[in-house]
């Protein structure tokens, strides 16, 4: 009998922990995560999750226990936001730099100042070079599922993973998710291989000084410089597509339920514009390009899955036969454009694909976007672009300045 | 071929000159004067704070006390706790070897 449940984003984000035997838990309550951390101690406390549930002061230290705890051997989890993830950003690169399949969930909320408790995505973006992957979920059952393959996906590549979702829009908002059953996750989800491990019988250094170049260690054995010890990084997740895409196909095959590999299209095929978001603005997306179809405008919509290993090969392929690509993004790099605006008009250099790109920047703080005002600014981009404005300067969606 | 390390993440193992000779970073150079030292004057095993305190590890407690001058990054701990002053330290300019 398939068990479905009507729970919130952090209430799926929980099951899914538990369902992933995660062993050690380390979490600083902050909204719009706190639902999830408080879950988590329900379900240790009350036996459901056989785990260790560390209570720390913050959210540096929550990082710092995942840290060390992966690295001898435990399968880790914690979730934070907004400006709780930007104290934790030094140990970001710690876990990233060691190699740690640690999963984090970011429900994702924006910074201050000014001070807000509300949804952007500007918390994860300016994560971006930390080494974390970040996948974007659209709906509470892509949260669940997405939390395990995370696991499955961060303990083949060895980096760890950050899923976003959406404070408040997803993580308070209830929807129908079906949960896998608990023995079908731990066929899936095989027990976690550390790839070091603190011994006492066996006793390494681990992240002591690397020196500018290569040298051999007391023993003669050649030891990386730091520079080969961060290509090492890249050039994992270089590859991590690949598993990604793997993952996906057979979590599809195993549970049924497939939410696309590195990005997600709907009714893109004979698409002349192609609307494009990450998270819950990309499903927002879909009924706005339903309307424009309405309306005689073919609209698409392409939901970036995963920001980082940017999903270079497969933008390329998704946008191939785009005339106008519509972004809509819930953070911006200030003094320049939206990320995501960057990121796809460097993978398209010397792809062939001259789409016009049209950035609008939307929904900071929690301002509410609506499929309509997302035609309205598709409509209003088309004239401009009908009129020659092939590129423009960043537009803020439903933002009074006068 | 020489062999190299295969890890992903930076490790080592702990051992004399893993990172190198740190003696030449040395300005100072710690002296025992052994007429003033404890475990030397009373011939049997005592005091050895500077063995205790070196942050190297690079004391030998013995009797006379060695310092590995391959390893002696020139601190001065030892010379400063020290109760029987028998540590000097000297600059290694002065030094005649």
């Amino acid at each position: 009998m398939t068990d479905a449940r009507i729970i919130t984003g952090n209430q799926a984000a929980a099951l899914a922990a538990r369902l992933c035997d995660v062993q050690v838990i380390a979490a600083y309550p902050i909204t719009p995560q706190s639902q999830l951390a408080e879950m988590l101690s329900l379900y240790v406390e009350s036996g459901q999750l056989r785990a260790e549930y560390v209570r720390v002061e913050s959210e540096h230290s929550a990082m710092t226990v995942c840290i060390s705890a992966s690295t001898v051997g435990a399968r880790v989890f914690t979730a934070t936001s907004a400006n709780g993830l930007l104290y934790m950003h030094e140990q970001l690169h710690w876990a990233a730099g060691s190699r740690l399949p640690i999963v984090m969930c970011c429900v994702n909320r924006g910074v201050g100042a000014p001070w807000s408790i509300f949804n952007d995505q500007q918390d994860s973006l300016a994560q971006r070079d930390t080494g974390w992957i970040q996948i974007y979920c659209r709906d509470n059952q892509e949260i669940l599922d997405t939390v395990i393959q995370a696991y499955k996906i961060a303990e083949t590549v060895y980096a760890p993973v950050m899923v976003c979702y959406d404070g408040f829009v997803l993580s308070h908002t209830m929807m129908p998710v079906v949960s896998p059953a608990q023995a079908a996750v731990r066929k899936f989800l095989p027990p976690y291989k550390p790839h070091t491990i603190l011994d006492s019988e066996n006793p390494m250094t681990i992240n002591s000084v690397l020196l500018p170049n290569r040298r051999p260690d007391s023993e003669g054995v050649l030891c990386d410089g730091y520079m080969e010890m961060r290509c090492k990084l890249q050039t994992a997740l270089d590859r991590t597509p690949e598993t990604i895409r793997e993952v996906s196909r057979q979590y599809a095959e195993a549970f049924g339920r497939d939410h696309g590999g590195m990005l997600w299209k709907y009714r893109t095929e004979d698409a002349d514009v192609i609307l494009t978001s990450m998270g819950s603005l990309a499903a927002e997306a879909t009924v706005a390009a339903d309307a424009l179809r309405e309306e005689g405008i073919k609209a698409g919509v392409v939901g970036i899955r995963v920001f980082r290993p940017f999903p270079k090969k497969d933008v390329i392929e998704a946008y191939r036969n785009a005339k106008a690509i519509i972004l809509f993004e819930k953070s911006i790099s200030y003094g320049y454009e939206g990320g995501l605006c960057s990121d796809l008009k460097a993978a398209f250099y010397g792809s062939g694909i001259h789409a016009a790109i049209h950035d609008h920047v939307a929904g900071l703080g929690g301002r509410d976007v609506k499929a309509r005002e997302l035609v309205e600014a598709v409509k209003s981009s088309l004239a401009r672009i009908q009129a020659g404005e092939r590129e423009l300067v960043t537009t803020w969606l439903n933002c009074q300045t006068e | 071929m020489k062999k190299k390390d295969e890890n992903i993440s930076a490790m080592c193992k702990p051992a004399v000159g893993e990172a190198g000779r740190t003696g030449d970073w040395r300005d100072l150079r710690p002296i025992i004067d052994n007429s003033k030292c404890t475990p030397f004057v009373k011939k049997r095993a005592a005091c050895y704070l500077c063995w205790l305190y070196c942050p190297e590890g690079i004391v030998k407690a013995g009797i006379p006390v060695e310092i590995d001058l391959d390893y002696c990054k020139g601190c001065g701990i030892c010379a400063e706790e020290c109760p029987s002053r028998a540590i000097s330290m000297v600059r290694e300019d002065k030094c005649n070897d």
